[in-house]
């Protein structure tokens, strides 16, 4: 008790805030979200440490200490089987990237279409779209691929591009965007002055819909280049792998020799630079809240 | 904001007779895109899978030449194939062990979360938001990946560290160890994006609200546990749903873990099972039936526990 007593006695005299004071940190709420965050940091600073080691150091020096086999590594990786990874992540960028496009314009298309007219019917569509959303993957996947082998379309980039071009929370999206921000009174306008539906749409509609579009995209984008299943079922030769199959297999074949761990690790690091790089820079004009169907009004 | 409402007065319904072939048939030509790629890519491989899985191929004497093997209707018997499979049934209590383990930590993490972001005097909080949310970005295979090296003994900073101290070392890699630590990946990736759900909504209660609550003499925790969670109820109720149905289909993550152990077999999960049937044993029909079954396990489960809690998440949707 007399040990505690003088480290007790200064804080009700010194810089102690009062009870209320505005300024405070709250430190259970910061503490809980700072080991939150650590958590979910740590594979990511793991492996930008990791794959600066070369093979040796790997195994043999401590986890979290930088290596020096960096521009070794990059350069192993390039020469690879003829620079198969890099036509990997081109045939990602390809995938997630055209396939993102097409699935907002569908998703604009048939947003505008169910906020902004009234018609028969029109809340059945809406459902049975949505009906997509609860689909497990698995029950589509295989018939696709059988469908598509029947088509001749099996093996090829179309086989991965287009199933993936519908989605339900796409569409969901787009119309509760359009819903919001598209007024009634614009589009009567529009009518008014004697312009056709589809420049109604072009002109008019699309660039309120904007930024919600911008969000189906986003969306739709990490989906496409975070998708294994489908591709690993479609695919069968490895110049049209995207980065997921392309590093699995890749994996398949180092987990008997670690002297390719090396080569893993870097395209492991390699694979998850551009998506991270692309939510830094989005969000300075963007909110994440928008990917949750929330809109601003 | 004003809904429209067509041919509500003389004006308007002469307009709408004069221009209405065009806007009357405007919103059919919209939707057609996502109606047509719908029945091509939805509706056709589900009807697909149905036809499939009543089906099965007769081999008749050695199997070989021309004819040897006749696809004819099966009835239900790959149904009872696969309900009686004792692969199946195994590997579907395994994704049960897991799912239990997944979904509370995932939702529990993502609500605390969610609501020490929206709590007072919070430093970082756009840094944590951003940190928290980033696994999404990083694809399945990639996340197995990273945390299967974390947990290989040879590489891992937590066998670095528990050597130094002296301490036995688990393999994370087989056994009980191995649920959480594929459970551990799903969590990582899932929690962030959960948390954006939750907080959203909660952002979306009337700051009035926890005003009049605090006022009243209740405190952060009370204002939490008695005003914040009951109203974003429905948002639970919809991560949940989700939630269990990317659990019980879980493919990619141990399918990266099988190369680095033999702590996962190729029918660890009912999906790696559907995958060995169609395309290792060639079996399309029980791989269709087997996809049939898992599809409606899960819907039945998550539809099960929507209408268990009454749900009120079809809100959002009739507007």
């Amino acid at each position: 008790m007399t040990a505690t007593a003088p480290t007790l006695s200064p804080a009700p005299t010194g810089a102690a805030p009062t009870p209320r004071a505005p300024r405070r940190t709250a430190l259970v709420p910061t503490a809980v979200l700072a080991l939150g965050t650590l958590y979910c940091l740590l594979p990511v600073a793991w492996v930008l440490v990791a794959a600066t080691k070369s093979g040796r150091e790997l195994f043999s020096t401590f986890t979290f200490l930088p290596g020096t086999g960096l521009t070794d590594n990059l350069a192993d990786l390039s020469a690879y089987r003829d620079g198969v990874y890099w036509r990997w992540m081109a045939n990602s960028a390809l995938y997630a990237g055209l396939g993102a496009l097409l699935s907002t314009a569908v998703s604009a298309l048939a947003g505008h279409a169910l906020a902004v007219y009234r018609f028969r019917g029109r809340e059945t569509v809406f459902n049975v779209l949505l009906t997509g959303v609860l689909m497990p993957p698995v029950i589509l996947a295989v018939p696709q691929y059988l469908l598509l082998a029947e088509a001749g379309l099996a093996d090829t980039h179309l086989s991965v591009l287009l199933p993936q071009i519908l989605s339900p929370y796409g569409v969901y999206l787009a119309r509760v965007h359009a819903d919001a921000a598209v007024p009634a009174d614009v589009i009567e306008a529009g009518r008014m002055d004697g312009a056709g539906e589809w420049r109604i749409f072009r002109t008019l509609a699309l660039p309120m819909m904007l930024p919600g579009l911008v969000t189906v995209f986003l969306f739709q984008f990490v989906a496409v280049w975070n998708n294994f299943l489908l591709p690993y079922i479609m695919l069968g030769d490895d110049e049209k792998f995207p980065i997921t199959v392309g590093l699995f297999t890749l994996l398949q074949q180092g987990a008997g020799t670690p002297a390719l761990y090396t080569l893993v690790i870097t395209g492991a690091l390699l694979a998850i630079v551009p998506l991270i790089a692309v939510f830094l820079v989005i969000q300075r004009f963007w909110s994440l809240d928008l990917l949750s169907g929330a809109v601003k009004s | 904001m004003t809904r429209r409402t067509p041919a509500a007065s003389a004006p308007r319904a002469t307009r709408a007779a004069r221009k209405g072939h065009g806007e009357r048939r405007a919103p059919h030509l919209f939707l057609l895109p996502a109606v047509a790629l719908f029945l091509l890519f939805f509706a056709l491989p589900i009807g697909y899978a149905l036809y499939l899985s009543l089906r099965s191929v007769r081999v008749q004497g050695l199997g070989l030449g021309s004819g040897a093997r006749r696809e004819v209707w099966a009835g239900l018997s790959n149904y009872a194939d696969a309900l009686t499979d004792p692969e199946l049934a195994s590997g579907a209590l395994r994704v049960l062990g897991y799912g239990l383990i997944v979904v509370p930590v995932m939702l529990g993490l993502a609500l605390v979360f969610a609501l020490m972001l929206d709590a007072d005097r919070v430093r970082g909080r756009s840094v944590a938001r951003l940190g928290i949310f980033l696994p999404y970005a990083v694809p399945g295979v990639i996340a197995a990946l990273l945390w299967g090296f974390l947990y290989l003994p040879d590489v891992s900073p937590f066998h670095f560290v528990l050597a130094e101290a002296g301490l036995p070392r688990p393999d994370l890699l087989d056994g009980g160890p191995l649920y959480g630590a594929l459970a551990n990946i799903a969590v990582w990736g899932g929690t962030g994006f959960n948390m954006i759900v939750i907080y959203t909504s909660l952002r979306a209660i009337p700051p009035e609200i926890h005003e009049a609550a605090r006022l009243d003499g209740c405190s952060q925790v009370q204002i939490a546990l008695r005003i914040k969670i009951p109203m974003v109820a429905p948002s639970l109720v919809l991560t949940f749903f989700f939630s269990v149905i990317a659990t019980l289909q879980v493919f990619s993550e141990p399918t990266t873990l099988k190369p680095l152990t033999n702590g996962v077999s190729t029918t660890w999960s009912p999906l790696m099972k559907v995958y060995q049937d169609a395309f290792v044993k060639g079996d399309v029909h029980a791989a269709a039936a087997g996809a049939v079954v898992i599809a409606v396990v899960t819907l039945v489960l998550s539809f099960g526990f929507l209408k268990a809690v009454g749900s009120r998440t079809r809100q959002g949707e009739s507007r």
